[in-house]
């Protein structure tokens, strides 16, 4: 250098413009225009968002929440009341006796809100000359009625809740109110007796009209007056008996709606899911990132220093990706859960061998670029180890790094459903859901409430395909050379 | 010579994965054998059998001494007495009992995926850029997307619940033998779950190798010799494409030893997947000792066999050189 005569370096000054031609092409723009190309990838990306927002907004707009568990609306199926002519109106078909489709019809007479939605069918036993029905059944409406117990104080505030709004909720007692016979979780419901009385006590009421209102007669408590009696007094207070939707209502402020059903304890599905969700991605986000600094610096280490350090790091890291991941992943659990939680000990495993793929995709740039004229000239120029390796040599693998990094996402979601579902990662104690866990519990319900299984599958599914056409865009639309057919 | 430069490498890679089988095996050992025993439930002669057998196996003495004392053992083919699941049995003997359904189902399964994945692979290929070829390639995408577990649950509900045609589950050994006709019905549903993902997995490979080899100039050359299209494919391009596709068959049927943790569960097949999770959840330590050997030994062995099939298939790949 010091062949050159000193005036020919001269400051450019601040003012200096490169010429257009001179000017670095910003990787970035190409890879945009790319990527909106690909059709299928941007409506992934617009999946993914959604459902991105799905888990955030989710659980502030319902107004339930993942520890809020009704015991009464357990199983109830999915039900979008403005969609309810698609079929999604909570209602499930159910095979019934006679006895059966009395109760259920009995409820809607009382309430006005008809439990029973229709009668498919009903056919006759030629030997018994009994009748047996397919009815479509509202699981939110079989509740019916109910039995609570208040104390004073809240059972004058229902009743002035009453007064004032005109929305009856307290019902008459039936006769048999405190009959031991009647001591089953629906006894609330039996406020009637049928035409034929003899029948209905043995508990098997006789075939009749299916639809004959006539033959239900109201069999209340009375009292002296004649008058039906509203509550009785009891030791705390007074046990009423209330149509339970709108006791429901008056409690909570809104209708028992849930858009996607609710499980076996009662609980929202949308709002588990959505909690799932968030469980997943913080997951996968706090994985990817550790991830993909941990494996851009062994990756760089590997690849820039080679020869014995490269054989030693690449030999450990081989050792490490040998590992199955079931093992590390129970290995952490044991040992770590209770010191950092199960997520942390989730994390740490996932943490443990999911940098190697990114370090080799570094290690592999590095090797392309290292000896590469831009970088010799760069090196003659005095420029530091530090500055080669992030200035000059880095950019260049930032679009397979950045593509294995997202593509690092739905392989931990998986996982992590997987080893929730199985039983491995116990997010019980620390109150947690997760999808797997969802996935989980609602295996035992599949034959008969397929819903609750249903929707955090699919929803697993739909996340899945959606990052995997994202993550193909994304690397078609980064490494333009890798992929081009 | 060639030759002599293959062998040299198998048995540098052969000496390679028992290195690392070694060192992941004793990290695990001394990370299990810190974890805290559970206690024995049962009463009576199988403590003492078991008390006895750990006894030997040198509990209470220092971590190290057992560690020698389990190779040894190993050796003898003694893997310890199942404590807290089939108690008082033999660890091997329980393990190589589950072995046969894990492999049956797996096998079925890629037996059933392989001409299948291959087929449409392969005819995507022959027709790219084609709706059969983009039909096929979206489907692909879905079916390699959707977890298996996915399958599993649309498969059961679909074909055992509403329909009936199959069982809930597999048969149990007392209620079909293990070849018999009744045993593979009651497969089915597992088998096609497990397989959807193969499926897509191979038409994926299969038609990315294809199209690649049919871009060759050796394609050219061939067609310009006059070869016919289907010369042209079968002699040509397909023997090419074999090249990656066969070490990723074989590689896959190392895999099936291992079997599907989630798709054993749900379908109640008794093989080592279900036989794993269990030995977790209850905290048998000989079992999960065992099992992750055993798991670890097979992840470096289907490596190893894709690896060497590599070398194999293509003279001109030298995986072992730098």
């Amino acid at each position: 250098m010091e062949f050159i005569p000193k005036e020919q370096f001269m400051p450019a000054g601040t003012d200096f413009v490169l010429p257009e031609t001179a000017r670095p092409r910003v990787k970035g723009n190409g890879a945009w225009s790319r990527f909106r190309k690909n059709k299928s990838s941007v409506a992934a990306a617009a999946v993914i968002g959604a459902l991105l927002v799905f888990a955030l907004l989710a659980p502030m707009l319902s107004p339930y929440d993942v520890s809020s568990r009704d015991g009464y609306y357990k199983n109830a199926l999915p039900k979008v009341s403005a969609l309810s002519f698609l079929g999604w109106d909570g209602c499930m078909r159910r095979s019934c006796s006679q006895a059966a489709c009395d109760y259920y019809r009995g409820i809607g007479l009382e309430s006005g809100d008809p439990a029973v939605k229709a009668v498919k069918s009903q056919t006759r036993d030629e030997n018994t000359g009994r009748f047996h029905y397919e009815l479509r059944i509202d699981t939110y409406g079989q509740v019916g009625f109910q039995y609570v117990d208040l104390p004073a104080a809240e059972y004058e505030a229902l009743r002035a809740y009453e007064e004032e709004t005109g929305i009856q909720v307290c019902y008459p007692l039936p006769r048999y109110y405190q009959t031991v016979f009647l001591a089953v979780p629906g006894r609330a419901n039996l406020w009637y007796r049928l035409a034929d009385e003899s029948k209905f006590t043995t508990g098997e009421a006789q075939n009749h009209d299916p639809n004959g209102e006539a033959a239900y007669v109201a069999d209340y408590l009375l009292d002296e007056n004649g008058e039906p009696v509203y509550a009785v007094a009891n030791q705390t207070g007074y046990r009423c008996r209330v149509l339970y939707s709108a006791y429901y209502r008056y409690q909570t402020g809104h209708d028992p709606v849930h858009p996607f059903g609710t499980n076996q304890h009662g609980q929202d599905i949308l709002v588990c899911l959505a909690y799932g969700a968030r469980l997943s991605f913080l997951l996968a986000l706090g994985v990817s990132v550790i991830n993909f600094f941990i494996g851009i610096a062994y990756g760089a280490a590997e690849g820039y220093y080679g020869g014995k350090l490269d054989l030693v790091m690449e030999r450990f890291s081989d050792i490490l990706a040998a590992v199955p991941f079931i093992v590390v992943a129970t290995l952490f659990q044991l040992h770590l859960a209770k010191r950092a939680g199960p997520v942390g000990a989730l994390l740490f495993a996932f943490v443990l061998t999911g940098w190697i793929g990114i370090a080799s995709r570094v290690r592999t740039q590095f090797y392309r670029f290292k000896n590469a004229e831009y970088v010799l000239s760069s090196r003659t120029l005095g420029a530091s180890d530090g500055r080669l390796i992030f200035r000059h040599i880095l950019p260049n693998a930032l679009g397979t790094i950045i593509t294995g990094t997202i593509l690092m996402i739905p392989g931990v979601i998986f996982s992590e459903s997987m080893l929730s579902y199985l039983g491995i990662v116990n997010l019980e104690a620390s109150r947690l859901t997760s999808i797997g866990t969802m996935l989980s519990a609602g295996r035992a319900y599949l034959g008969s409430f397929p819903h609750i299984l249903f929707f955090p599958a699919a929803f697993i599914a739909l996340l899945q395909i959606s990052f995997n056409l994202f993550g193909n865009g994304l690397r078609d639309a980064l490494n333009p050379t890798l992929g081009q057919e | 010579m060639a030759k002599n430069r293959l062998i040299r490498y198998i048995l540098k890679r052969i000496g390679l994965l028992v290195l690392t089988f070694l060192v992941i095996a004793t990290v695990c050992f001394f990370l299990i054998k810190l974890l805290p025993l559970p206690a024995i439930k049962e009463q009576g002669r199988d403590v003492a059998l078991i008390l006895q057998r750990r006894e030997a196996m040198g509990y209470g003495k220092p971590i190290y001494i057992q560690y020698l004392l389990y190779w040894k053992h190993v050796f003898r083919g003694d893997l310890g007495l199942g404590e807290q699941m089939y108690v008082g049995q033999e660890v091997a003997e329980i393990i190589l009992s589950k072995i046969p359904y894990t492999v049956s189902v797996n096998l079925y399964a890629i037996l059933l995926a392989i001409p299948l994945g291959l087929g449409l692979g392969i005819f995507a290929a022959l027709r790219k850029n084609k709706w059969p070829d983009h039909v096929i390639s979206t489907l692909v995408v879905l079916f390699i997307s959707v977890p298996s577990y996915v399958y599993a649950f649309l498969v059961q509900y679909l074909l055992c619940y509403r329909t009936g045609w199959f069982p809930l589950t597999v048969a149990s050994r007392q209620e079909a033998a293990l070849l018999s006709i009744p045993m593979l019905k009651s497969m089915f549903p597992a088998v096609i779950s497990l397989a959807f993902g193969t499926i897509a997995a191979l038409a994926r490979f299969a038609r990315a190798e294809l199209a690649d080899a049919m871009t060759g100039e050796y394609m050219l050359l061939a067609r310009t010799k006059g070869l016919s299209r289907a010369q042209l494919v079968s002699r040509h391009a397909l023997r090419n494409a074999m090249v990656p596709i066969l070490p990723m068959i074989l590689g896959e049927f190392v895999g099936i030893l291992g079997g599907s943790l989630i798709i054993e569960g749900i379908f109640a097949i008794p093989g080592v997947g279900s036989l794993y999770t269990t030995a977790i959840s209850v905290r048998d330590y000989n079992f999960f000792m065992a099992l992750t050997f055993f798991y670890t030994l097979i992840g470096l062995l289907s490596s190893l066999m894709v690896d060497i099939s590599y070398s194999l298939t293509d003279p001109r790949i030298q995986i072992g050189e730098r």
